[in-house]
């Protein structure tokens, strides 16, 4: 028998940490060649860690949420034969030793799994009578069973105690794991009051969201403009194009038209479709129209990058558009995938609302949004007639980007979509 | 400048200090410990641990002295002779060992230490007196103990003296002063008696160990009449005359009252050490002159902690331990706050004294209906046999559910029984639990269990 261990694959370009997201094995674990055991993440790409050899878990290297470093043990996994792994021999080899991983300050050890999931191994299941308690009373309970709620989360003064004189026991807590509502107390109307919560630990993709986004919103002086745009004449190109192609090229939504209008309208506007490196002072005016497409993944907002977006066609785009978004859903996508966007487009859909204030997905100085579409009557040449309107809220970075210019970018939009001839007509 | 990062800087590496450090250590919590004497802090260098080895001197000094007296035990012996320098010289080996023994721990836990004095710059920034060293922090853990209050008309210098200069005498003094009838005050009183030396001692207020209720140290009181000590109760100090070693002293009727005595020892209580390191730089809230702190530690700046003395009474080391080791637990990620039932407080004097949990009167006052139950040492067959009858065991409990809420002790060697008291009231017992445990016969501790007996109503030797 060996021993083989799996070190933290460099999986970025010059990325020396990576964040451990999940182990989908634990220590004891049979796992065979190929099968994933763990993911994790740079930047915004997820990517999963298979097992080369067969054999048993002996070690896991970290908790997930912890951020390690490139090179240090991952895994170390009993194997039939030699191994890669050596005591003592590895040392040399290997000079990022594993501490290096927490080197950052105390990572809270806390379990990914919220507390009130705990497991149901209460074998009996007790009359949750409630031992009245007086307000300011100190619950009772031996040190032991004190650490244990406080690791657990649990406030000890609505836990119901079977001990004599009222005192909380080991069984009591079990209890109450299991039963997360055994302490809630039915009012008068029949409504229950709750009083238990759920911790998450914020790691993973939730923490780079965080991250970003609390950076977006410190760096970037942010504003945002609204515009109502008529969309009958385009969606009726839409509902006609999708008529007669739809079977053999795909189905067109409203997105690839956006972003049709978005490349169109930055030929005039370069200094929208550009990157500002606020550390460097420098602003780059991109020739490439590369669009980030905000999506919502299962864990999280992801933007993955449509990647020439003035080279493809409508359908082009549009197949793009959606084999991204899948990928970005299913926490699939690249690295490259997931970078170097120019400007973003980001839309709800059917819950788009009637105006949003988008954050700039910084480096870009644009964002723009898409709200609901909705028929309104409106009034055209002195006649009431009904229109399907749609609103677009769009967000600048005001430091590099003047609300003149930003208004005439989406009033060229405006003009593009409303006459949709004109996103085609070189 | 050498410039240090560190995630937990410890300032003082006394009892709550270096345990901070020793947890932070084993949970893997990089950290910096500055202390600018000795490792250890005042309980190991200068209180605690010394007086405990002074006091244990001058008990088998006054034994042998009894003996070569009249023995009722048949033991016959000269009357002994004393050569101070070696009883201090015993004492600082005692120390010696246990300081060198936490460095020890320390370095085995990997914790740097630097000895100098810290000076703080902001929450997050100390740097080293004299010794161009600047650390940053991510906490900062201040843990300055506590410092001897000085009495205005008693400057130290000379024959006055601090509790520090009273634990390490070059020679005995003939007669000794003591102001201030706490504990410390007491516990160095009785042994400079049992030492031989002539003591009084002088109390402002009407009795001794003014924080204990009276019925508890009654038998202190009776054992330093017996001892000869002289007390002046009711009595405040004016002045020290150095040229006629004449302490002014102001009856409780006002009038003036010279006492001979070639030595004054001033024991009138500890205060928070707040100065000194730059600390007033940080504007922390203050809860009197202690460093204001929450249930976790936590002082009025984010990241900045205070345990032990600095952070108020009760001002006991082992209360500091605890709350070092809590810190650093909070600062691994761990849920933790401050609430034990009891800490217990033991007295050294002769005969001592400890206290756990609520007092009857403290019970009544936060309005529990109690039980309260006493068994005297004079009906335990162990303490006969130790020649101390004096003393009893007191439990209170709730009359309701039979809770027990606090013991209290006094009688020779009862210090041990502290760790029965404050598990059991940890452990929340009822009588009936300490009534229900067989206690070893014969011991000090069937009083403990003959106490809860009477409270149930059936003590079995009384």
């Amino acid at each position: 028998m060996g021993t083989h261990v799996i070190k933290m694959p460099d999986i970025g370009e010059g990325i020396a940490q990576v964040e451990l997201v999940e182990w989908f094995v634990k220590v004891g674990d049979i796992v065979t060649e190929d099968q994933v055991v763990a993911d994790v993440m740079t930047d915004k790409a997820t990517v999963e860690i298979p097992t080369p050899v067969s054999g048993k878990v002996l070690a896991l290297g970290g908790q997930p949420g912890e951020v390690m470093a490139v090179g240090s043990e991952l895994i170390r996994i009993e194997v039939e034969g030699a191994g890669n792994y050596q005591e003592g021999a590895s040392k040399a080899a290997a000079p990022a030793a594993p501490a290096v991983a927490s080197a950052p300050a105390p990572q809270p050890q806390v379990e990914a799994k919220p507390v009130v999931a705990a497991p149901a191994t209460a074998s009996e299941h007790r009359a949750a009578a409630i031992v009245p308690r007086e307000a300011n009373e100190r619950p009772l309970a031996s040190p032991a069973v004190r650490k244990r709620a406080w690791d657990a989360g649990i406030e000890l003064r609505y836990v119901h105690g079977s001990g004599p004189a009222g005192r909380i026991l080991h069984e009591d807590l079990d209890v109450f794991l299991a039963q997360p509502t055994t302490h809630t107390q039915s009012a008068p109307g029949g409504y229950a009051k709750r009083s238990d919560a759920e911790q998450i630990p914020v790691i993973g993709l939730r923490r780079k969201i965080a991250q970003r986004m609390q950076d977006a919103k410190r760096r970037v002086a942010h504003f945002s403009y609204v515009e109502e745009i008529d969309m009958t004449a385009l969606e009726e190109l839409r509902a006609h194009l999708n008529k007669k192609h739809g079977d053999s090229r795909g189905k067109l939504t409203l997105l690839p038209f956006l972003v049709r209008a978005m490349v169109v309208a930055a030929r005039d506007f370069p200094q929208i479709n550009a990157t500002y490196d606020d550390e460097a002072q420098l602003i780059t005016r991109h020739g490439a129209v590369h669009v980030g497409i905000a999506t919502q993944g299962d864990n999280g907002l992801m933007v993955p990058v449509l990647r020439h977006a003035e080279a493809g066609s409508l359908w082009a785009n549009a197949s793009e558009i959606s084999r991204l978004a899948n990928a970005a859903r299913n926490n699939k996508a690249s690295r490259d995938e997931l970078s170097g966007s120019t400007i973003t487009l980001t839309s709800l859909g059917a819950l788009g609302g009637i105006a949003s204030t988008p954050v700039v997905n910084t480096p870009e100085v644009a964002i723009v949004g898409v709200n609901r579409m909705v028929e309104r009557p409106m009034v055209i040449n002195g006649q009431i007639v009904i229109r399907k309107m749609m609103n677009l809220s769009s967000s600048f970075d005001h430091r590099v980007v003047d609300g003149m210019d930003a208004a005439l970018f989406i009033q060229a939009i405006r003009g593009l979509l409303e006459q949709p001839a004109s996103l085609f007509v070189e | 400048m050498q410039n240090l990062t560190t995630t937990l800087l410890i300032i003082g590496g006394g009892p709550g200090g270096y345990v901070a450090a020793i947890r932070a250590g084993q949970l893997g919590i990089p950290t910096v410990l500055v202390e600018g004497q000795a490792l250890g802090g005042t309980c190991l260098n200068i209180g605690c641990i010394p007086s405990k080895a002074l006091i244990h001197v001058a008990e088998q000094f006054h034994q042998t002295q009894q003996h070569s007296q009249q023995s009722n035990l048949g033991i016959k012996v000269q009357p002994p002779t004393l050569d101070i320098s070696q009883s201090v010289a015993w004492k600082d080996g005692i120390v010696d060992r246990l300081t060198s023994g936490v460095a020890a721990l320390l370095k085995k836990h990997g914790v740097q230490v630097i000895h100098g004095w810290a000076k703080i710059v902001d929450g997050k920034h100390v740097e080293i007196d004299g010794q161009d060293i600047r650390i940053e922090c991510e906490h900062l853990l201040l843990a300055t103990g506590s410092s001897s209050v000085e009495l205005p008309m008693l400057p130290l210098g000379g024959a006055i003296i601090s509790s520090t200069e009273a634990l390490a005498p070059r020679s005995l003094p003939k007669h000794l002063t003591v102001v201030g009838a706490g504990y410390i005050g007491l516990e160095l009183g009785i042994a400079y008696r049992k030492l031989g030396v002539e003591v009084s001692v002088i109390e402002a207020r009407e009795r001794i160990l003014p924080t204990y209720d009276s019925e508890l140290t009654q038998p202190v009181a009776e054992s330093l009449k017996k001892l000869g000590i002289q007390l002046y109760l009711q009595h405040s100090v004016e002045g020290f005359d150095a040229a006629s070693n004449t302490l002014q002293v102001r009856t409780e009727n006002g009038e003036q009252l010279p006492l001979a005595t070639d030595q004054v020892l001033v024991a009138v209580g500890r205060r928070p050490r707040t100065s000194g390191f730059n600390l007033e730089s940080l504007e922390l809230k203050m809860n009197g002159s202690a460093i204001a702190i929450d249930a976790r530690c936590q002082t009025s700046m984010r990241n900045v902690w205070a345990i032990g003395d600095l952070s108020g009474e009760p001002m006991l080391a082992h209360r500091a331990m605890a709350q070092g080791e809590m810190v650093a637990e909070l600062i691994a990620g761990k849920q933790r706050e401050f609430n034990p039932t009891a800490i217990a407080a033991v007295c050294f004097t002769d005969p001592e004294l400890v206290v756990a949990g609520k007092t009857p009167e403290s019970a009544q006052q936060d309005g529990l209906d109690c039980i309260v139950a006493q068994f005297p040492f004079a009906a335990n067959g162990r303490a006969m046999t130790l020649e101390s009858k004096s003393g009893f065991v007191r439990v209170v409990a709730r009359r309701d559910n039979h809770l027990i809420v606090g013991w209290q002790a006094v009688g020779v060697g009862v210090s041990e029984l502290s760790t029965a008291f404050a598990q059991s009231l940890e452990m929340g017992a009822r009588l009936e639990d300490v009534a229900g445990t067989i206690h070893a016969h014969p011991t000090l501790g069937e009083a403990v269990q003959e106490a809860a007996l009477r409270a149930l109503g059936h003590a079995l030797h009384l």
